[in-house]
């Protein structure tokens, strides 16, 4: 069964989502994700969609899902990597991601996680 | 229509051309009041020319069909005209005069040439219908090449509008000019983000010192490049905001809560400088006496 991975750096959680999200994918991830974090005491994670073309409403509610989960976890969410188009998208969607914290790319996200642990 | 009418009709403008010419170029000339030797022989050419192609259409097929594969020159030359005319800037009655003023000379001639009063107003009609549908596909051109020139401006105006500058490293501003509208919004926000990647700064200022009335709808549209440019990783700063705006903003009960907003483009500068950890102060005290001596 495909899996997206979960790659751990320090202690924080990095996923990068480069194929096309369905729900299976989703409901696996969530799990996997929520394991991860409390097996590593992860204090972040970042979810890198730099490789997504298109993101819809299911994808947009999947990442709040998952920061809400991690925000009861203690772990703070990172969305790095949107695309031009696809933040115009979310936006006309109506769907601003309230709570979930952004950056331009992967290094910034980083930065931002650990400016917040400090 | 009938056969014959149509040939006739054909018939009696190509046996009368030059009369009807000049008598046509008299009354184009009366009606528009435009006196000039160049523009004079311009519509001398013109007018000979679009005869010729009118009474060849009128001679290739029995049914008048202006939309006709027959009618094509015809109709590329009104086209044509009409296109020039709408750039050199004459009105589109002017421009329609040049059909409508064929009329008179046409009818003149079906009066003396057909005798049966039957077959007269036949042809009367034909005529009618003929130089009507023409008049009015010359206004329609006219009306086609003033929209292109609009909309050619609309285009210009757009991109001219919505530049966005580099302040600082990681600090952009986006000084808006003129009212927001939803595609405006869409240019805007698409030069904004695409920068926010290109240069990757953390910051954008939005100024609007030159948006001359904010309401509801610019206010949303105002949130929603603010919440795109979130959602891309930067945040976003409003300056520029008039005392009236304030109060409108207020009154309209547009909740700005969640961004930053300040008064000058320069407030905001300060706070943007102060969020990336750089600072700008005047040069120390000392040189500053001896610049002053100096001078």
């Amino acid at each position: 069964m495909e899996r997206i991975p979960i790659l751990r750096m320090g202690r924080f959680l990095l996923v990068t989502i480069q194929v096309d999200m369905h729900d299976q994918l989703a409901l696996t991830l969530q799990d996997d994700l929520t394991q991860r974090i409390v097996s590593d005491r992860a204090k972040g994670v970042l979810i890198d969609i730099s490789s997504l073309d298109v993101v819809d409403s299911f994808i947009g509610r999947m990442i709040s899902n998952i920061a809400g989960m991690s925000r009861v976890l203690d772990a703070q969410t990172v969305v790095v990597g949107m695309r031009p188009a696809v933040a115009i998208t979310l936006v006309e969607l109506g769907l601003d991601l309230a709570g979930v914290r952004t950056a331009l790319n992967v290094e910034k996200g980083m930065a931002l996680l650990q400016g917040a642990q400090s | 229509m009938k056969a014959t009418q149509t040939s006739t009709l054909g018939s009696i403008i190509r046996k009368h051309e030059g009369e009807i010419l000049a008598d046509w170029l008299k009354a184009q000339s009366a009606s528009t009041g435009r006196r000039g030797q160049a523009q004079e022989t311009e519509q001398r050419a013109a007018s000979k020319e679009f005869l010729a192609a009118m009474t060849e259409a009128l001679g290739t097929e029995s049914e008048i069909d202006t939309r006709s594969a027959a009618w094509s020159r015809v109709r590329d030359m009104l086209t044509e005209l009409s296109a020039t005319r709408a750039r050199q800037g004459y009105s589109p009655s002017e421009t329609a005069t040049f059909v409508f003023s064929l009329k008179q000379p046409i009818f003149a001639r079906l009066r003396a040439d057909i005798a049966d009063v039957q077959a007269l107003a036949d042809a009367f009609w034909a005529t009618t219908l003929l130089l009507d549908s023409l008049g009015l596909m010359t206004t329609e051109a006219f009306q086609k090449s003033r929209e292109e020139v609009i909309s050619r401006q609309q285009r210009e105006l757009l991109e001219l509008s919505t530049p966005v500058v580099e302040l600082w490293e990681g600090i952009l501003a986006l000084p808006l000019i003129g009212t927001l509208d939803s595609s405006r919004t869409q240019v805007v926000m698409e030069s904004l983000l695409e920068k926010i990647v290109s240069s990757g700064a953390a910051l954008a200022i939005i100024d609007i010192t030159g948006v001359p009335t904010v309401d509801t709808l610019v206010a949303q549209h105002l949130m929603k490049t603010v919440a795109a440019a979130r959602l891309m990783g930067a945040d976003c700063i409003i300056s520029g905001i008039r005392p009236q705006i304030a109060q409108t903003i207020v009154h309209l009960g547009v909740d700005l809560s969640q961004v930053i907003t300040k008064s000058s483009l320069a407030d905001a500068f300060v706070v943007a400088l102060k969020r990336t950890g750089s600072r700008i102060e005047a040069r120390s005290a000392k040189a500053e006496p001896a610049a002053t001596t100096e001078a």
